[in-house]
């Protein structure tokens, strides 16, 4: 019984520690920060940091210093719940998370019942607002149904392609999009000659690349990230199948160009529109640099623009109340690194867009 | 004495050698820089150097205990003792069930929801510890049941609006249908067969949900579930938190007392005959298949039970929630704890749950130290945290009687 | 049938790894009877390591064969060293002691590794040089079986035949043998069982390091995370062709290749790991011991 004793006490101790101080406007931020899929939250993360250290130094929000309350998901909606658990009784007013999808739309509805607004740089999955089941979420970054719209509008306009064959990772997010891919190439009567999923993280997909071959597919749009993007381009060049790739935001990452070489020339994916000459922009991306000497990672200026748009609105509100910085949202404009923004009723951003890129010479270059 | 300081520079001086690859050097190929971290050398080579002292030390011990054993002098522990005290104990229990009761009073939402998550996998231990700690079953796909539990409700509740208390026992019943579908063909299998198969039927099950979009709405999951109702009264985040903690304590309850009364039960002693030796089990006449399918459905009946709160209280399913990763979790508990004890169950899975909750502040060696931890328990405790004592029945005399008359 | 033909080449390279790794497997288990979970870890450890060394050759100038030579064979030996120490650290302790508990450590000892190289290197997937060249004489089949391809199959029949030789001609191999057989009369006739078992992790590891730089260079990257599902598709083969059976692993390898790559091509790729399992499932349940595995006769 010992033990027990000792483990009931260090538990309070825990708790003890972690006390509560007031008089601070409470930013929450979740996302993957360890784990595989770390790549994709940290620099969420470190935006955030960026977004309060500068805003702490110019006085605050309402006067009050803006303190980060920093949690990690690791991508699991499991313990995604636990986190917005924990960010609710900790006293988050808002939110700025979740990173992926599943998790998002698992801590969800923690949030909705405590009343906190809560923004997503990265969370893609059209119903989380076009739902309407979650009137206090919104995001910084253009839904998958769009990318994929975009994606299937560029191949048969500008590439011409006939028969195309889509390929997903069987994840929330590639499967989402191969779907919409598939939506929008049968309302054009396009023939899709294969729909499959393919296992993230298995050895080779040279037996499913040998089908997009046979079925004589000129294309090939893929649901997914970057590591199962490039070993498919990789196997079209090895197998000298003639296919256009075309893929999403998700395989928009530098990892691709660098992972798939040469095989990535020529590959078509959306992206959110290169906004680098914009000067907010180039300033969060400067203060990156300065800060850690490294190119922002993935989400980065979303996240800024999320952690931007949110203290923004509590400003506007004049208080953390649920109600007057929902409206805000919706009806101030903001400056941030994306653009000028407000939020629609359902929660996108207006004036955030996708684009397509090509990879030549081994960098994305924007498709007009 | 140089002797030790010589093994523990050979150690030392391995651990440099075979940690120099990954742990100094750091290429970037894109922008051909290689990064020499030698810093690093010099922590590998103290800290090994300090650590296999304590090696040394933990095993001679260990063996020594070991001998002790073999040799017949009762190593109890004081913490095997109390509780071999039955005064101490159902006082202990008193104290822990009332803890337990007065818990979400004392702390807030977060830490309930936590002791929430952690009671389910008491009760997924505690399920698994029948077929893998009473009856010898090694299974890892054990978190296939619990999936089928939380799936039901979710698949139930999304198309045709069933409420939570309805499904609770449906649940439980498709996991131990399920548990029985599966069990049948497999039940030629021994030890690591059985292992790779259940394994199978894991994964098996993830790719199904995936894949069946119709009935499982696929990867992106089910959200939107309802959590447990109260004769209707319309509850806070808060309130519904600890309603469905106050209903994992029952449940716990539950489980501990079926489990402990199957366990010294005419089928508990028949499992774990089976586990002892099953050839000789069978020559007495114990029927092996309605053994072992027992065993098996009856965890997988608490797997599905549970499975139907987890979907209730994380209002969110998808695919991803029920990989192999779960079920190793979960067979950790059986085994770290001490297989086949209920207490042992109970600690194992409050430290494997809690640790990396409250770990979190260490989040990224999080799972390092986890995974050492596994490693270091099983070889200074193999036997769990808790081992299991067989139950002694001796005759006391009948002191009392004779002095009454 | 060209497409056939594809198929089956693509099996057979897949195959042709799972078999190589699951002859850790096997061997493993033929001794000392546990499933050695890290092993597909070491298998990711192994391919790490030539990346870095291939990294820094090609940093310091050098090019080529010569590089995925180097690199294969700095890989092994890293390999051997950590399964070695594996051995040491994680499972000698606990012989003896109740069957499930090195099972849990080996799953300890999986997550433990996969962490270390996260935190040691990298979260995110590296790129592995192309160290393969393209052969101008394979041009004309390259749509069939490719250069890569190539490389992996003879590489690997050649490891097996080396192995086969090791185990049926050396002393050495006969001392496995013997142990496999009956670790205590092996003992008794004076081999050194300790020794033998250690000699099986380093074999073992070196095997999956030579399957992990070949992945490696064929599909030009690598993660932390690698080893995870190669891992439990090469248990599967090793359990499928009978587990403690060489051949058996080699087979059980071939059979679990064509099966995912002839799923992948005529039937769908979203069944592939499901029919896998339903195979495994249907064979055991024919032959409970696996294809050639021996039933052993349990003596009460």
């Amino acid at each position: 019984m010992k033990r027990m004793v000792v483990l009931c006490v260090s538990f309070v101790l825990c708790l003890a520690v972690t006390g509560v101080s007031a008089e601070t406007i409470k930013l929450g931020v979740a996302g993957p920060h360890s784990g595989d899929l770390a790549p994709y939250g940290i620099p969420t993360m470190r935006a955030a940091q960026l977004v309060v250290k500068q805003i702490n130094e110019q006085g605050g929000v309402l006067g009050k210093q803006v303190e980060l309350l920093i949690q990690d998901d690791q991508c699991n909606p499991n313990i995604a719940t636990n986190v917005a658990t924990r960010l609710v009784s900790d006293g988050a007013h808002v939110v700025l998370g979740h990173i992926c999808s599943g998790a998002t739309r698992a801590a969800l509805g923690t949030y909705r019942e405590a009343k906190i607004p809560v923004m997503s740089p990265s969370a893609t999955n059209p119903p989380l607002t076009q739902s309407g089941e979650y009137p206090n979420f919104f995001r910084t970054i253009a839904s998958d149904d769009m990318q994929a719209k975009l994606a299937v509008d560029y191949a048969l306009n500008s590439l011409g392609v006939k028969k195309v064959a889509v390929l997903h990772d069987r994840g929330d997010y590639g499967r989402g999009f191969a779907e919409f891919a598939k939506q929008a190439l049968d309302e054009k009567e396009i023939e899709v000659v294969l729909f499959e999923g393919i296992t993230p993280g298995a050895m080779d997909y040279s037996s499913i690349i040998q089908r997009v071959r046979r079925e004589g597919a000129d294309s090939l749009i893929f649901g997914g990230y970057h590591p199962e993007a490039s070993k498919l381009v990789t196997q079209l060049e090895r197998r000298r199948v003639d296919a256009v790739f075309i893929s999403d935001d998700g395989v928009k990452d530098e990892s691709f160009l660098n992972v798939a070489g040469s095989a990535a020339e020529g590959a078509y994916m959306t992206g959110p529109k290169d906004l680098s000459a914009l000067p907010l922009n180039k300033a969060a991306v400067d203060a990156f640099q300065a800060a850690y000497g490294a190119e922002p990672g993935a989400f980065f200026q979303e996240g800024y623009a999320a952690a931007l748009a949110l203290l923004n609105a509590v400003q506007k509100a004049g208080s953390t109340d649920y109600d007057a910085v929902v409206n805000a949202l919706r009806t101030e404009y903001v400056e941030t690194p994306v653009g000028l923004i407000k939020f629609d009723e359902k929660g996108d951003a207006e004036g955030v867009g996708f684009s397509m890129f090509k990879v030549e010479n081994g960098t994305f270059v924007e498709m007009q | 004495m140089l002797q030790d300081f010589k093994q523990s520079l050979v150690v030392s001086l391995w651990f440099v050698f075979l940690t120099f690859p990954l742990l100094v050097v750091r290429v970037n190929t894109i922008e051909n820089v290689v990064v020499w971290r030698w810093s690093n050398i010099l922590w590998v080579a103290i800290g090994s150097f300090v650590l296999s002292y304590f090696w040394r030390f933990l095993l001679l011990r260990r063996n020594r205990r070991q001998k002790q054993a073999e040799e017949g002098i009762a190593s109890y522990g004081p913490l095997q003792a109390a509780l071999d005290n039955i005064l101490l104990r159902n006082r202990a229990m008193a104290v822990l069930l009332v803890l337990a009761l007065i818990f979400p009073l004392i702390f807030d939402t977060y830490q309930t929801n936590i002791m929430v998550t952690a009671l389910i996998f008491v009760v997924l231990g505690l399920g698994l510890n029948i077929g893998v700690g009473l009856a010898g079953l090694l299974d890892l796909g054990y978190v296939a049941f619990f999936g089928v539990g939380a799936y039901s409700y979710a698949i139930l509740n999304y198309y045709f609006d069933l409420g939570f208390w309805i499904v609770l026992p449906i649940g439980g019943i498709l996991g131990c249908l399920f548990g029985i579908v599966l069990g049948f063909p497999i039940l030629r299998l021994r030890g690591d067969y059985l292992a790779i198969v259940t394994l199978g039927f894991g994964m098996i099950f993830k790719v199904m949900m995936e894949n069946w979009e119709t009935l499982s709405l696929g990867p992106s999951g089910i959200a939107n579930i309802d959590r447990p109702g109260f004769f209707g009264v319309q509850m806070s985040l808060a309130q519904s938190t600890t309603y469905i903690y106050y209903i994992m304590i029952a449940l716990v309850v539950l489980t501990i007392i079926v489990t402990n009364r199957l366990k010294n039960s005419r089928v508990g002693r028949a499992w774990i005959a089976l586990r002892e030796d099953e050839i000789a089990c069978v020559a007495m006449g114990i029927d092996m298949a309605r053994t072992k399918l027992s065993a098996y459905a009856l965890g997988a009946f608490w797997a599905g039970i549970v499975g139907v709160i987890f979907a209730a209280k994380t209002t969110f399913i998808n695919p991803a929630s029920f990989t192999f990763m779960e079920s190793a979790i979960i067979l950790s508990i059986v085994v770290l704890g001490g297989m086949g004890s209920i207490l042992g169950v109970i600690l194992g899975a409050f430290i494997l749950v809690l640790l990396p909750e409250y770990l979190r502040a260490f989040s990224e060696y999080r799972m390092l130290v986890f995974g050492a931890a596994m490693v270091l328990m099983m070889i200074f405790r193999p036997q769990g945290l808790i081992s299991n004592l067989r139950q002694i029945y001796q005759y006391k005399g009948t002191k009392d009687k004779t002095a009454h008359d | 049938m060209e497409y056939f033909l594809e198929l089956f080449f693509s099996g057979l390279t897949r195959g042709s790894i799972y078999a190589l790794i699951a002859l850790g497997y096997t061997m493993v288990y033929g001794i000392i009877q546990l499933i050695n979970f890290a092993h597909g870890e070491i298998y990711m450890i192994g391919a790490f390591v030539a990346l870095i060394v291939a990294g820094v050759c090609t940093i310091y100038g050098l090019s080529g064969f010569a590089i995925l030579i180097l690199a294969a064979a700095i890989a092994a030996v890293y390999a051997a060293a950590y399964g070695y120490t594996l051995e040491k650290i994680a499972y000698r302790p606990l012989r003896g002691s109740p069957r499930l508990s090195p099972l849990i450590s080996a799953i300890g000892m999986s997550i433990f590794l996969q962490n270390y190289v996260l935190l040691a290197q990298t979260p995110d997937f590296l790129p592995f040089p192309r160290l393969i060249p393209d052969f101008a004489f394979m041009d004309d089949v390259a749509h069939i079986i490719g250069s890569p391809e190539l490389v992996i199959l003879v590489t690997t029949l050649i490891t097996m035949v080396l192995l086969t030789l090791l185990i049926k001609k050396t002393r050495v191999g006969k001392a496995m043998r013997a142990t496999q057989q009956d670790l205590n009369m092996a003992r008794l006739v004076g081999i050194n069982v300790d020794r033998v078992i250690s000699l099986t992790f380093v074999i073992g590891s070196v095997l999956a390091a030579i399957g992990g730089v070949l992945v490696a260079s064929y599909i030009g990257q690598v993660s932390f995370y690698i080893g995870f599902l190669a891992g439990i598709k090469a248990f599967t083969a090793a359990v499928l062709g009978g587990i403690g059976s060489i051949p058996g692993a080699v087979l059980g390898g071939l059979i679990i290749g064509w099966s995912e790559s002839f799923a992948a091509g005529y039937i769908s790729s979203d069944y592939e790991d499901v029919l896998t399992f339903v195979l495994l499932v249907v064979i055991l349940i024919v032959r409970p011991a696996g294809i050639l595995g021996k039933v052993r006769k349990q003596k009460v």
